[in-house]
C-alpha cells in the first residue's frame, strides 16, 4: 500500500510509528533523519500560553508534495513523510514533523533540511501566537528567507 | 477570491468577483484596495501581501484567469 507522503491534521502524531512505516517496505533504507517542531514557552520577550495554527486547505498539501518531489530530485533518497498539524496547540505540543528516508545518512539530513528550510517559507500556514496580553499573528522571518537561500532558492516571504 | 490569517479576520473569508475587464493580479489587488476603507487597510501596498492563483503562489503581474480561485494572505509562518 502506498502510504500517503503529506497529512495536514489537528490530531498528534506518533514519530516512532511514522519512521516505521517509512522503512518497514523498503529494506535499502539505511538511515532515517526525523525533524519535529513543537509549541514553545515564549518568542521574543512575550510568554506564549498557546499557538494556533491556520492553513489553505488543498493548496497547502499541493504545496508540500512540490517540495518533496524538488527533494526527490536533489538528492537520492527513497521516501519523505511530512505530517503538520493546525488548529489549536498546547505549550510543548508538536507542530510538525519531515522525515526522510535514504540508503545513507548525508542525502537524509540534508533532504530533511532542505524540506523544512522550504516548508517554512513556501507552505501556506499561518500561526497565531495566545499570551496573556492577548493574541498576535506571528510575523515572517528574514532568517528563514536566508536558510532557504543556501540551497540556491530565493524565497522572498519575509519581504515587504 | 479568498483570504487567509489576519486578512480573513480583517475581511472574511472571501467572495465571487466578476471583473469588467482583464487585469493582473496587482490589478486586482487595487480594485480591491479601493472598493473599501477595510480593504485599503489590510491589502494596502506597503502591507505584506501574498497572492496565489489556484493555489500556487503567483507573481502580481500574471494575467488573472478566468474562474480563477484568487487569495491574498500574508507572508506564510509555518513549521
Amino acid at each position: 500500500m502506498q502510504l500517503p507522503r503529506v497529512s495536514i491534521q489537528t490530531e498528534d502524531f506518533d514519530l516512532s510509528a511514522e519512521v516505521a512505516s517509512l522503512r518497514q517496505a523498503d529494506a535499502g533504507v539505511g538511515a532515517v533523519a526525523a525533524f519535529v517542531g513543537f509549541v514553545r514557552d515564549r518568542s521574543g520577550h512575550a510568554d506564549i500560553d498557546r499557538m494556533e495554527l491556520e492553513h489553505y486547505p488543498g493548496m497547502t498539501e499541493r504545496s508540500i508534495e512540490a517540495m518533496i518531489d524538488a527533494a526527490h530530485e536533489r538528492f537520492d533518497i527513497r521516501a519523505v513523510r511530512v505530517i503538520h498539524r493546525v488548529g489549536l496547540l498546547e505549550l510543548q505540543e508538536q507542530i510538525v514533523m519531515v522525515a526522510v528516508a535514504s540508503a545513507h545518512r548525508g542525502q537524509a539530513f540534508a533532504a530533511c533540511e532542505f524540506l523544512m528550510d522550504y516548508l517554512k517559507t513556501q507552505a501556506p500556514f499561518w500561526k497565531k501566537e495566545h499570551t496573556p496580553q492577548g493574541a498576535r499573528w506571528v510575523d515572517a522571518r528574514v532568517a528563514d528567507d536566508e536558510a532557504l537561500k543556501r540551497w540556491g532558492i530565493a524565497a522572498g516571504n519575509a519581504a515587504s | 477570491m479568498r483570504y487567509f490569517a489576519s486578512l480573513r479576520e480583517a475581511l472574511g473569508p472571501g467572495q465571487t468577483l466578476d471583473l469588467a475587464e482583464v487585469t493582473t493580479l496587482g490589478g486586482l489587488r487595487d480594485q480591491l484596495i479601493a472598493s473599501s476603507a477595510a480593504h485599503a487597510a489590510a491589502l494596502g501596498r506597503g502591507r505584506a501581501v501574498r497572492v496565489a492563483m489556484n493555489q500556487t503562489l503567483s507573481d502580481e503581474s500574471v494575467l488573472v484567469r478566468d474562474d480563477a480561485e484568487v487569495a491574498f494572505f500574508p507572508p506564510v509562518t509555518g513549521g
